[in-house]
Parts: C-alpha cells; structure tokens; sequence
C-alpha cells in the first residue's frame, strides 16, 4: 500500500512543463475562490446576488448542471458492461472518474450555498436529523452520496485489481455496475424532483421536468466526455478509438432530439393553455414587465442546442473532429445555461406574492464558482494521473519506483 | 464603530504589537507583514467562522429544540439570555412557553375593513426583533385595483398622502400557517415544523441556511437574514420566545409566528392589536364561541391560493 501512495504521489508532481502550467493555474484559481468564499462566510450571503425573491442563484444552477454530468457516466456504462461494446469498455474508467469530480464540485456547490455549513453535521442521521422520506434534498444527499460511493468502488476496485495485476472478478463487480445504472438515473431524478414537487413554483411543478433533465444531462454530460477524452488521447499514450467517440455522439444526437421535443411539448401547453403559468417562461423567452436579463441568455443556449442537434444529427459533421468539437462546445454551453440558470432563476421570477424581481451574480459569486471549477478540474487531473498508467500496465505493484 | 473603523484599529493594534516586541519593520516589511497576517487571518478566519462563527462550542452542539432535555433548555435559555445581554445591554426574557391545551390558532383578515396603512408592518417588526438593515418585514400589503385579485397585476409599493385611495383596496398578506405547510415538509434537518397549537416555528439554531423553505412557501412567508440582523439596541424588545421574536443570526431563516411570546400567554399578536380600523381578527379556532370561529361561521371567507391544498389557518372575509 505504501509503495502504491509512492509511486501514485511521484506521478502527480512528476510531469510536463505543460502540466505544471495548468496545475499552477488551476491551483491559483482555487485560492482566489478560496478567498471569495472566506469573504462569504464573513459578511453572509449578503455579498451574492440572492435575495428573499430570488433563493437560489448561480451555485444551485452549476449544482444542477453539473450532476447531470455525474449522471452521464450511465451512458458509457450501458453500451460497455451491458452490450459489451468494447471500445467503450476501454474507457468507461475514465467517465467514472469524471463523474466523481462532477459530484465533489456538487458537494461544494451546494456547501458554498448553504448559509450555515458550520451546521452541516445536522444532516448526519443520528447525530443530526435527516428529514426522510419527506424531504427531497434529504433523497438528494442519499443518492448523491451513494453514487459517489459506487463511482469510486467500482473503479477502484478494477484498477485495484490491474495494480496488482490480478484478474478482474465479474461475478463480485457485475452487481455494483448493474446498480450503478439505475442509481445514475435516480440522482438525476431526485435533483429534478427538489423543484418538481413544489407547488408554489408552477415553472417547476410540471411532470415533464424530470423527463427533461435526464434528456439535457445525457446532452451536456457526454459531450464533455467526447472532449475529455481527445485530450487524454493526445496527451497520453492511453488509446481512445474513434468508433467509442463517434458512438457517443450518436447517443447525443438522440438524448438532444428528445431534449428539444419535451421542450416543444413544454412551450405548446404554456403557450396553448396562456395561464399564469406561462409568466415564468415569459420573463425567461422574452421579458416580463420590462425585465428580462436572462433574455439573451436563453436565446443563446436555444441557437446553440439546435445548431449542436444538427451537427450531431447529420453523420457528416459528426464524424468530423472539427465540426464534432463545435458541437460539443455549443451543447455544453447551450446545457449550462438551459439547466443552471435558465433553469433555477425564472423558477423564482414572478416571486409567489407576483412581483418580478431580478436576479445577476455577483464577483464573489462567480469566483466562488470559478474555483469550484477548479477544484473539479484539479481532482480529475489528479485521478486520471495515477489511473491511466495503472490501466496502461505501466503502473502495477511491479513496476520499480524511480528515484 | 463601524465595521471598517473596527477593523482599522484592529490592524493599529497589530502594528503597535509588532513595534513592542522591538521589531520595528519597515514599510516594505511592514506591508509584507500584513499581508501575510491578513492572510493567516482569511485562513484561520474560514476554519473560525466554520467551527465556531461567533459562537461557542456549546451553540455550535447545541440540539434541535424539540431533542433538548428541559435541564439542557434551561442553560440554551440561559446562555442565550448572556449573549443578548452582552450584545444589547439588557435583560432579556427567552420564553420557552408550550402549547395551550385545546389550542388551534386561527387568523380572519377583513379585506373590506383594511385601509392599507401598513402599521402592522411596522408593528410587527418592532415587537418581532426584525432586522432593521437590512431590512426584514413579515408583512407584506399588496394594493389591488377594484375589481382585480390578480396577484401580478398588485403592487406593495404605493406611497400616497393619504390611505385609502379611491379605486383601490388592499390585501396585507403573511406566513399563513398552514395545516399542510408545504416549508416544514421540504426541511432537510427538520429545522421548522408545526406547533401543536398550529404555529408554523423555526429553531434558528438549527437551520442551516438552504433556504429550500424559502423556494416551497407560496405566501413568501419566510425570511432570510443575508447579513448580520441590526437592532438598534433601544429598539429591541426584551420580551421573547426561543421559538419567537429572539434575536436571530446572520444566514438563517425567520418568519411570522403569529407573536408566539404574546399568543402563549393569552395576548393578541402585535399585528392585531395595532389595527386601527379592527380588520385583523384572531383566535382559538377549537371554541366555536371564539370571535374567528364566529367569522368563519357566519361570513363568507377564502383562504388564498387554496387551489394549492395548502390549507391555511388564516382566512380573509368581508365584513358586510
């Protein structure tokens, strides 16, 4: 065990000048965050843009995008474990380690939301009380918890195994990774129900909600994996097939089809029925009483989302890396705006009581965020450095440690 | 002293340590110096304000108040008591009074009687200990045009020079105690739940700030202190209830409890009792001789967005 820590710790600080310029960047980012945070904590939640109207901002809304990422993983797991797919099998230890960094940056959005983390052990059953069955967020702490539970065992636990170049024992792992299919599903169906169940939110409170999630997250979520795993692939001597990617655009190109037609059946019943229900989409779409800072926001993430759907529709522009790439940028942008804020704010705007009342973060917010970010991007650099040699066999309990 | 002054002569006291202790640096030194002090202290600051805030070991273990033992609420009474003492310089009252047997506290607003003139608000804020700055008030007076009970098209700033304007009514809304009270149910800690005499309580030390009550209440009946809360010390009201009108701290949330340190003891909530025009209305509604059990029984009353099966315990009616 020693010599693993050893040999791990040697990689991480062993590497090109390249990776020292982006651990240092990243490491920079943190501290600013760092900093915003401490400043948080001192004054309050004062210093974010959030009010008595507007709850929840910017740290919800990344909250939520991001376990649409975690929640993504599924998609490698599927074709790999359960169709055996083997240029996906190859590479579905790296989705999980992004899944793990997904949730962690959840876990600390959520914390940098939290008005009192100081109290943060009250939600420790036994010891604090856990509001279950009631509560939603109570499910969410549960689920979320054990999916990164499952997301570092079951790799863990492979690579565990590859370390000490011992064979793989299906009959023990094939449970947990059946497990984690439905539990990846239930992640991001308990996120959605936070909102969904309550009745005061009537942008929220519509059964599509859920649906809509997991059709973005499995948008969002892959076409990070595309791009992570180009750059693995160039930087590392780790192999990466074209058809695994390719395949996982396909899946995109579906997940997006059904993203935009629950969107269509959303807008035909708001617009159709022209109830109160309709103001929150109104002031989202194009503005109510004269406010609508989300306004260009949304339509950026709209254009993004159909030009993407296109890309990733038409076979020609989808096994192209050029058009591919754009693509992934525009769906991932396009998501992150849909399902962060496009998501969370318009939910608060008209408030309960009909005044519309806006939103926009502040610095300190958005440093938080950038070093959360960050924190996420670090912890995957970390992880994919001691793992991929481990899954290349150049990093076993054999291997001499280098002086 | 304001808080820059405070933290001004904080880094004078520092420099006069550095110099008594024969070091005296020099600019650059002294520059170089406090950054890095001022460092250390946004690091110990995250683990202090983490830890302990400006609190004790005891507040930062202290139980959710529906677990605490009575000896164990005696010295949470006790402590708290010190606290306030120290912050506002005077003895304070922390009842911790329980339900009245056979108690249902119920609420009738007279929408035909309101004039709009929001001393409730103010009276409110004054025996509940709210936040002066920022600034926290439970009630809320929306103004209709005659002939609309559209809560989009209501607006609660309106500053005429006399109350009430022609063409206009009013309809002063607040935490609406509900019997399904969609905030407790959303709770992940349990932090807020309902009385067995119908109020809707919070534990302020318990609450950890996600305010997810915030986003289920369809009233806007709960409040969130942003920033430290600021009372002048005159001005605080010394008589007070643990689940009530206590002074409460930075990041959590508070809402109306229909005045728990006066209903407990068989007085009227502020709000009531301030009306000029007698449109607030409140009682016991288990005792169908009760004034609110009379209105419910012989006006016609509407609870407001009942469509959501909220089921408040606070009603509005016409009096004629």
């Amino acid at each position: 065990m020693g010599r693993f820590f050893v040999g791990a710790a040697q990689r991480i600080i062993r590497g090109t000048p390249l990776y020292y310029v982006w651990v240092v960047f990243l490491l920079i980012m943190i501290s600013i965050g760092i900093g915003a945070y401490v400043k948080q904590m001192r004054l309050g939640l004062i210093v974010t843009g959030m009010t008595s109207y507007v709850s929840w901002g910017l740290y919800i809304g990344n909250f939520t995008f991001l376990v649409g990422v975690a929640a993504a993983a599924v998609l490698l797991i599927i074709p790999a474990y359960l169709y055996d797919f083997g240029p996906i099998k190859d590479i579905v230890i790296i989705g999980e380690a992004l899944a793990v960094s997904a949730l962690l940056m959840c876990l600390m959005f959520v914390t940098a939301d939290l008005g009192r983390p100081d109290r943060a052990w009250h939600l420790i059953p036994g010891l604090g009380i856990l509001n279950l069955p009631r509560s939603m967020l109570g499910w969410d702490i549960v689920v979320l918890n054990g999916y990164l539970f499952l997301n570092l065992f079951i790799p863990g636990y492979i690579l565990h195994k590859a370390y000490n170049e011992k064979p793989v024992n299906m009959n023990f792992i094939l449970p947990f990774i059946l497990l984690s299919i439905p539990w990846a599903v239930s992640i991001h169906t308990t996120t959605a129900f936070i909102y969904n169940g309550l009745a005061a939110r009537p942008f929220w409170n519509a059964s599509i909600l859920a649906p809509r999630f997991l059709a973005s997250a499995f948008c969002s979520g892959p076409a990070l994996i595309i791009l992570l795993f180009q750059l693995v692939r160039y930087y590392t001597k780790f192999h990466v097939k074209n058809e695994a990617l390719f395949k996982i655009a396909e899946m995109i190109s579906i997940a997006m089809a059904i993203n935009l037609f629950l969107l269509g059946a959303e807008f035909f019943k708001e617009l159709y029925s022209d109830t109160h229900h309709l103001s929150p989409l109104e002031y989202l779409y194009v503005g109510l009483q004269g406010k609508g800072r989300l306004v260009p926001w949304i339509w950026t993430a709209f254009t993004f989302n159909i030009i993407a759907f296109f890309i990733f529709l038409i076979p020609y522009t989808r096994k192209r890396f050029v058009t591919l790439n754009i693509g992934c940028v525009l769906i991932i942008i396009g998501i992150w705006i849909e399902k962060g804020m496009g998501l969370i704010i318009p939910g608060f705007i008209p408030a309960t009581l009909g005044e519309v009342w806006e939103y926009a973060p502040t610095l300190i917010e958005v440093l938080v965020s950038i070093g959360i970010w960050s924190i996420g991007a670090l912890t995957l650099t970390v992880i994919l450095k001691v793992i991929i040699p481990i899954e290349l066999g150049e990093f076993t309990r054999t291997t001499k440690i280098v002086a | 002293m304001s808080k820059e002054e405070l933290e001004k002569s904080d880094r004078i006291s520092e420099l006069q340590d550095l110099r008594g202790s024969s070091q005296i640096p020099d600019e650059g030194e002294q520059k170089e110096l406090m950054d890095r002090r001022r460092f250390f202290q946004g690091a110990a600051g995250v683990l202090a304000t983490m830890m302990l805030g400006s609190c004790s070991w005891q507040e930062f273990f202290q139980n959710n108040f529906r677990r605490m033992t009575k000896g164990e609420i005696e010295q949470t009474v006790e402590r708290l008591r010190v606290e306030y003492k120290e912050k506002y310089g005077k003895e304070f009252v922390v009842g911790t009074e329980g339900p009245i047997d056979a108690t249902l506290f119920g609420y009738a607003l007279d929408l035909q009687r309101c004039i709009g003139c929001r001393r409730c608000v103010y009276a409110c804020v004054e025996e509940n200990n709210q936040s002066r700055d920022p600034q926290i008030q439970y009630i809320r007076v929306l103004r209709f045009k005659d002939g609309e009970m559209d809560l989009e098209h209501s607006t609660i700033y309106y500053d005429p020079e006399e109350v009430p304007e022609k063409g206009h009514y009013y309809m002063p809304v607040q935490c609406q105690h509900c019997a399904n009270p969609p905030c407790t149910k959303v709770c992940p800690v349990q932090a807020t739940w309902t009385e067995p005499d119908g109020i809707v309580v919070v534990d302020y030390n318990w609450c950890i700030g996600c305010r997810y009550c915030m986003a289920a209440c369809p009233y806007m009946g709960r409040w969130f202190n942003f920033a430290e809360p600021v009372i002048p010390a005159d001005k605080v009201n010394v008589n007070t209830h643990y689940l009530g009108n206590r002074p409460r701290m930075r990041n959590v949330v508070e809402k109306c409890t229909f005045c728990i340190q006066r209903v407990r003891k068989g007085r009227y909530p502020a709000c009531v009792e301030v009306c000029p025009v007698g449109a607030r209305k409140f009682g016991n509604l288990l005792d169908p001789e009760s004034e609110i059990s009379r209105i419910i029984q012989t006006k016609r009353v509407f609870r407001l967005k009942s469509e959501l099966n909220t089921q408040p315990k606070f009603y509005y009616f016409f009096s004629i």
